[in-house]
């Protein structure tokens, strides 16, 4: 096909803009019956009708694009003659140089413009014309590209011939329809057209997939009465944006169908709160001339509470699985992930946010996993600070976490265990519960089966399975944040603990992890140093780098002796405030050094004190006086940590003074 | 009528009313399915005289359930029926000792549940045979259930 240039016979090169390009070309594909380059002459013919002008008007154009000389239309006498249309139509006069000029695209009746919409060449369609532009019908770029009404029209070509025949039984609908439905949209369309429109168009709202098999398919299925009546209001003008929302889910509502479903409702029952009764919506439905099989199995899916009536949410479900099962789609055995009427009644909001389409996305499920799955380490962490009644159940439960790291179904029993032990783990419980939502995208059947699920499997834990459900309603919210920020909300007595630990850095979290033995990273090995036992000249040496540090421009003024003077009394100075007990201690290991230390401090301080103001500047000051403070908040924190280490420490000893008390009762017996 | 022939068969059928059609018949096994249907046939006629002598004005749960109709050689005939004389026959095989009576009243009721949502389907006329999926998934898994 020439696209780049016709040539007029007179051999003047003629430019096109680029949706003329398309145009031509299309209506080119339209009037070929032979691929020999040239046109039948029929179909150029009632093209050239369609386009509104009087004969002798099409004569000259004839003549001027050179077809009679040649005897046929070949692609530049054929684009010449289009442009020559499009000229009459703007009034014109038919000549060669009025080409020359931007002109809008012809027009012809009953296609759908780019520049333009008309309602006017309406009914005078014979069926013979009527097949030919009645896929320029769906055609229509509305709000896309071009191209792809192009594409559309040429495949589906063929396929609205074949149907054409049974769409004339289709004149005789309501004429109100078509006023109705403020075709804002402003598509031309006749009688016979709307409904040949409405099909496809139909078919378009559902999936840009229905492309082709939708054609063929709803024009073996003419529904006048029911298209009408739900109209011309999505159709191709909607076909593509329905091509955009939608996701590749053909049992997803979009806005548009939500509207339309909504209006339809309304027409049959004004209050949107009420319900439609079975035999008003059974008559409607019927009009969609699906078997009575397929209708009463959509209704026995779409009638979730199994009153005999539809309410709105259960209404668009049906309507949507009409449409669908119109458009080709085998009827499911139970409601799409999508359809579900929870999910529909949470969207009916009309914003539909992508986080939701997020979140249901079968694609996401993977991602679903990373979340729970660091969720799943913060408990660890929070281990020193759940309540005391709760702890031991706390850890048997990281226990399991710590065994199963996975995202197996022991998470499902652990998550509803959790939610229900700590009120306060209310958010940590929304994040660890998507995990239940993720399986049940995972699963092809919808949550529901979730529920017994989870609730027979929490049944021994004797908590009632509202909360698992409400905890599963949670999950269906949009998402929650990243479950990380939550981890400093979830307990409030570790809220300071968090955001220090978070402070000192990834060292102290394994350091905790790790009980007493290990030697976290330098910064604490200051403080942690109280709990060990063992090691305090090396906890002493290591102390004494970070105050090395700290004092190195100090240090350089005075001499080697006060130096480690200083380092030891400084680290003394931070040390006697915590509790009494690790100081204690560290006097008793340290207590050569301290002891020796002890003459000192109050001599040396002043000393010290008298020195540093002549030596010292303000800055070095301001360093050592923010050291001082961040050991001292460490200092609180391992404090208070190790208080609480204790108290389970406390714990532990009492069970297992139990467990061996127990042992000493049976042990009589085994004797025995 | 419905009928349902249970233990290793199992049969649906339901009937209504003076013309006694089945609505719905269902069983396990293939094999065998023509003498349960004459069994749950002859059974209408104990169903019958038991809802007759019932002739009682205030219709109960318990009176829905007509229990062990009879038992025959191997196996036994349950009956039920509805507040609109839609009448429920299971076929047991004797064999099967371990369904008791609290569990065919439990089949029956769920029975009884689905066959409602049934006729709450608007496309559903009463007197057609039940093709409705939902109700067969939910025979076929009370059928396996007590299998």
């Amino acid at each position: 096909m020439d696209r780049a240039a016709g040539a007029a016979p007179g051999g003047t090169f003629m430019c096109m803009s680029e949706k003329e390009q398309r145009r031509y070309s299309g209506l080119y594909t339209l009037c070929q019956a032979d691929s020999s380059g040239k046109l039948a002459p029929g179909k150029v013919g009632e093209l050239f009708r369609a386009s509104q002008l009087p004969a002798d008007t099409l004569h000259q154009i004839a003549e001027l694009c050179g077809a009679k000389q040649l005897g046929y239309f070949g692609t530049g006498q054929f684009y010449v003659a289009l442009k020559l249309l499009a000229a009459a139509q703007a009034g014109l006069p038919v000549r060669l140089e009025s080409i020359k000029n931007e002109l809008p695209l012809p027009r012809f009746s009953d296609m759908k413009e780019e520049a333009e919409s008309h309602f006017h060449n309406h009914s005078q369609n014979s069926e013979t014309q009527s097949h030919h532009f009645g896929l320029p019908l769906d055609s229509t770029p509305r709000a896309m590209t071009d191209r792809r009404g192009f594409r559309r029209q040429e495949s589906s070509a063929e396929k609205k011939e074949p149907w054409s025949p049974p769409r004339s039984p289709c004149g005789s609908p309501p004429a109100s329809p078509p006023s109705s439905h403020g075709c804002s949209l402003g598509t031309q369309r006749n009688g016979a057209e709307a409904h040949a429109a409405q099909m496809p168009g139909g078919s378009g709202w559902v999936h840009a997939q229905l492309e082709t098999s939708s054609p063929s398919h709803s024009g073996n299925k003419p529904h006048p009465e029911h298209t009408s009546v739900g109209a011309p209001v999505e159709r191709p003008g909607e076909q593509d944006a329905g091509m955009v929302d939608y996701a590749d889910d053909p049992w997803r509502i979009t806005e548009e169908q939500r509207e339309y479903y909504t209006h339809q409702f309304k027409s049959l029952q004004p209050n949107l709160g009420a319900l439609i009764l079975g035999s008003v919506a059974k008559n409607f439905f019927t009009k969609s001339k699906l078997p009575i099989l397929e209708l009463s199995h959509i209704w026995e899916l779409s009638d979730v509470d199994r009153d005999g009536a539809l309410t709105l949410t259960e209404f668009c479900i049906a309507f949507h699985l009409i449409v669908a099962r119109k458009n080709g789609y085998p009827l499911p055995e139970t409601l799409p992930l999508t359809l579900l009427p929870r999910f529909l009644e949470k969207d009916a909001a009309p914003s539909r946010t992508a986080n939701e389409d997020v979140f249901f996305a079968m694609s996401l499920a993977q991602q679903k996993k990373d979340p729970p799955l660091t969720e799943k380490t913060e408990p660890l962490i929070f281990f020193g600070e759940t309540e005391p009644g709760l702890r031991l159940q706390n850890e048997t439960d990281h226990q399991m976490h710590l065994s199963v790291m996975t995202l197996s179904k022991q998470d499902l029993r652990e998550e509803p265990s959790k939610s229900v032990f700590s009120p306060k783990r209310i958010q940590v419980t929304t994040v660890q519960d998507k995990p239940p939502v993720h399986r049940s995208t995972e699963k092809p059947d919808p949550p529901p089966e979730l529920d017994p699920h989870v609730r027979s499997r929490t049944r021994p834990r004797s908590y009632s399975s509202a909360s698992i459900e409400e905890a599963m309603k949670k999950t269906e919210e949009p998402p929650t944040p990243p479950p990380r920020p939550q981890k400093t909300h979830s307990r409030a007595s570790s809220l300071d603990l968090n955001k220090l630990f978070q402070q000192s850095g990834q060292g102290l979290k394994s350091g905790h992890l790790l009980p007493p033995p290990a030697l976290p990273p330098r910064p604490m090995a200051t403080q942690i140093p109280h709990f060990i036992s063992g090691t305090d000249k090396s906890s002493q040496k290591a102390v004494q780098q970070p105050n090395f540090a700290d004092f190195s421009k100090f240090q350089e003024e005075e001499e080697n002796a006060i130096q480690a003077e200083e380092q030891n009394r400084e680290d003394a100075g931070p040390l006697r405030t915590p509790p009494q007990k690790p100081v204690r201690r560290k006097y008793r290991t340290e207590s050569q050094v301290l002891d020796s230390l002890q003459p000192f401090p109050s001599p040396s301080h002043p000393l010290t004190g008298s020195k540093p103001p002549q030596k010292l500047s303000s800055r070095q000051k301001k360093e050592i006086q923010t050291a001082i403070r961040k050991n001292k908040e460490t200092n609180a924190v391992l404090t208070r940590l190790n208080s609480e280490l204790q108290q389970q420490l406390k714990e532990v000893h009492q069970e297992r003074v139990n467990l061996e008390s127990q042992l000493e009762v049976l042990r009589p017996v085994a004797f025995l | 009528m419905m009928t349902m022939l249970g233990g290793e068969p199992f049969l649906l059928v339901s009937k209504q009313e003076q013309q006694n059609y089945p609505l719905y018949i269902r069983s396990v096994p293939s094999d065998s399915e023509l003498k349960f249907h004459y069994t749950v046939h002859t059974s209408l006629d104990v169903v019958e005289e038991k809802v007759s002598a019932v002739g009682k004005v205030i219709v109960d749960q318990r009176e829905l359930y007509l229990g062990l109709l009879y038992p025959t050689e191997d196996y036994k005939v349950y009956g039920y029926v509805t507040n609109s004389k839609v009448k429920f026959v299971i076929v047991v095989d004797s064999s099967n000792t371990s369904l008791r009576d609290n569990e065919i009243r439990s089949m029956f009721r769920k029975l009884h549940n689905s066959f409602t949502d049934v006729m709450c389907n608007p496309f559903y006329n009463p007197g057609d045979p039940i093709q409705s999926k939902v109700f067969d998934s939910m025979v076929s898994s009370m059928m396996v259930q007590t299998c």
